[in-house]
């Protein structure tokens, strides 16, 4: 394991903390009390159907996304209160996996990955090039796709490239952003190793927005269930589920059942009831 | 109770009364979207202008832009000035022949273009060009979370994607602009020396009597707000562009289409400004070339 500098590993402290944060667009809540904590070198997943607000948990640690009410530290500090300078060098400190990989269809996979070297720091071309080199290795890819365009590269491989690209800076936080969607099965499998081995290798703190049952169970070292808020009353609570993976099949809760066991349930009913069925 | 509702629910809206709410919500609707969008579009051109006194973009970020809005928008605004000269010949000549002041050609041509014709038309292509197409892109870097990565990685978007087209489109709309005056005044002349055998000695001692240089630098001078405003309005409409295909098409043909209208109100309002404040601004030592 390679222990980075200024990283620490004391215990109680907290690398992310979500403090009853609500996200919301216009009139549209997504997010509602949401309060979670984060220790430095776990690895979080979060997992709910679609449109629960998973990638804007993911986008709210980050600063992407506000929230109207509560707040989330990143270290201690409050993103939605830094300076656009002091943010963006906080931003340097995060890794972000986007679903569809998001590569600068500009650039070369190169220029992709050497971009936040060569945005924020002075280190000259060749040593940037070894860093390039380097972690097109630790994803797997040999380094002739390095000249190649994201257009020419298959989906698992773009999120490979999109892989290097955030561990580029040696990121304390990783964010992925469904990892393994899209992927065959085999595909899924070498992300999730690849995302272990990040955290084995760089003792990097992560957090994985997944609805791939199989992802959860093999990453995650505490699972939490968000659910969406048009399907709860105003006093329940959005986040149905929080504990380590072996856990969540025994819940008992039958919205979490339904999800980890893939079943349709109510909704298939409410499908019939539309006429949809 | 239970009848109330459905009294309430069955009963059309219909009366004077009604249709005048519905009037004033709608309009109260338009004029917040109106105010709401005005307000975007400020702070985005405040966060434009502010990114660009406090940073340069690196030259590889502003060579490609450049090339763009420059290099390939020549050959068009040089081909459509040709054309508006020689159409501008061909369609006026008619009537200055009937009066017998068909030597006034070229004034009447020269002028037109130089003023009006070249600034604008050079506009007009390069919001039809370079305007759609950086919606476009900026619109599927949008969809595609191509801009959120940038935000991620801790460069500014604004900087990155909007001051170097910005830097492009003020920069070179002026060279445009001259190519599309100096190219209509050639099509101008050759229809009308050539093909319409009018004097040339009388074409080119009007031209020279009428056009004055503050003329040709009104035009210039237009161009560099017509320059801001497509790359303001379009890099807008691509930064908050909705999601999907329908969007980022949306924001390309509204960039355009919004570009034009923008080209069109700053030339009234700044062509009046300039013939107002021309004795004040321009030096007697220029008039007299």
């Amino acid at each position: 394991m390679v222990a980075k500098a200024g990283k620490t590993n004391e215990p109680g402290q907290f690398l992310v903390e979500i403090r009853d944060a609500s996200v919301g667009f216009g009139r549209h809540e997504v997010l509602r009390d949401i309060t979670v904590q984060i220790p430095r070198g776990e690895t979080l997943v979060v997992i709910g159907e679609s449109g629960c607000g998973k990638t804007v948990l993911l986008k709210s640690i980050i600063g992407l996304v506000r929230p109207y009410q509560g707040s989330v530290l990143f270290d201690g500090n409050d993103l939605s209160k830094l300076r656009q300078q002091e943010l963006a060098r906080e931003r340097t400190r995060f890794g972000f996996l986007f679903q569809g990989a998001a590569l600068f269809d500009s650039m070369t996979v190169r220029q992709n990955i050497s971009f936040p070297l060569r945005e924020h720091t002075k280190k000259p071309a060749d040593e940037i090039n070894q860093i390039v080199e380097d972690r097109i290795a630790d994803v797997g890819l040999p380094e002739t796709v390095l000249d190649q365009k994201p257009v020419q590269l298959s989906g698992g491989m773009r999120k490979r490239v999109g892989l290097a690209r955030a561990m580029a800076m040696n990121p304390d936080l990783m964010l992925y952003d469904e990892p393994t969607t899209g992927l065959d099965p085999i595909m899924s499998d070498v992300i999730n190793e690849l995302i272990l081995r990040s955290r084995e290798r760089y003792d990097v703190t992560s957090v994985v927005v997944t609805h791939d049952m199989r992802t959860a169970r093999k990453v995650a070292d505490r699972v939490i269930m968000l659910y969406p808020l048009g399907r709860l009353d105003e006093d329940e609570p959005q986040m149905i589920f929080n504990g380590p993976p072996e856990d969540i099949d025994g819940s008992g809760d039958a919205r979490v059942t339904q999800f980890v066991e893939g079943e349709a349930g109510e909704r298939l009913m409410e499908m019939r009831q539309r006429g949809a069925l | 109770m239970s009848t109330g509702s459905r009294s309430l629910a069955t009963t059309p809206r219909g009366g004077p009364l009604a249709r005048l709410a519905d009037f004033i919500a709608d309009f109260g609707e338009l004029l917040i979207n109106w105010v709401t969008a005005l307000g975007s579009i400020s702070l985005f051109t405040g966060r434009t202008l502010s990114w660009l006194f406090t940073r340069i973009p690196r030259r590889e970020t502003m060579l490609p832009n450049f090339y763009q809005v420059g290099v390939l928008s020549l050959p068009v605004v040089a081909l459509t000035g040709t054309f508006i000269g020689m159409v501008l010949a061909a369609q006026s000549y008619s009537q200055f022949k009937m009066m017998h002041l068909e030597s006034r050609l070229g004034a009447v041509i020269n002028l037109s273009l130089v003023r009006e014709l070249g600034p604008v038309l050079a506009a007009t292509m390069l919001a039809g060009r370079v305007g759609s197409a950086i919606a476009a892109e900026l619109g599927t870097m949008r969809v595609t979370e191509q801009i959120d990565a940038l935000s991620s990685m801790g460069a500014s978007p604004i900087h990155y994607l909007v001051v170097p087209r910005f830097l492009a489109c003020l920069v070179l709309i002026p060279t445009l602009t001259i190519m599309a005056d100096f190219m209509g005044v050639a099509g101008g002349a050759f229809y009308g020396i050539v093909m319409l055998d009018i004097d040339w000695h009388h074409y080119w001692a009007n031209s020279q009597h009428y056009v004055d240089l503050f003329d040709l630098f009104t035009g210039v001078f237009k161009s560099l707000f017509f320059g801001a405003a497509i790359a303001v309005i379009s890099c807008h409409r691509g930064f908050y562009c909705d999601p999907g295909a329908e969007g980022v098409g949306r924001a390309a043909t509204g960039a355009f289409v919004h570009s034009f209208v923008v080209i069109l109100v700053i030339d009234f309002f700044l062509g009046v400004a300039m013939d107002n404040v021309y004795d004040v601004v321009w030096p007697d030592v220029f008039k007299s070339l």
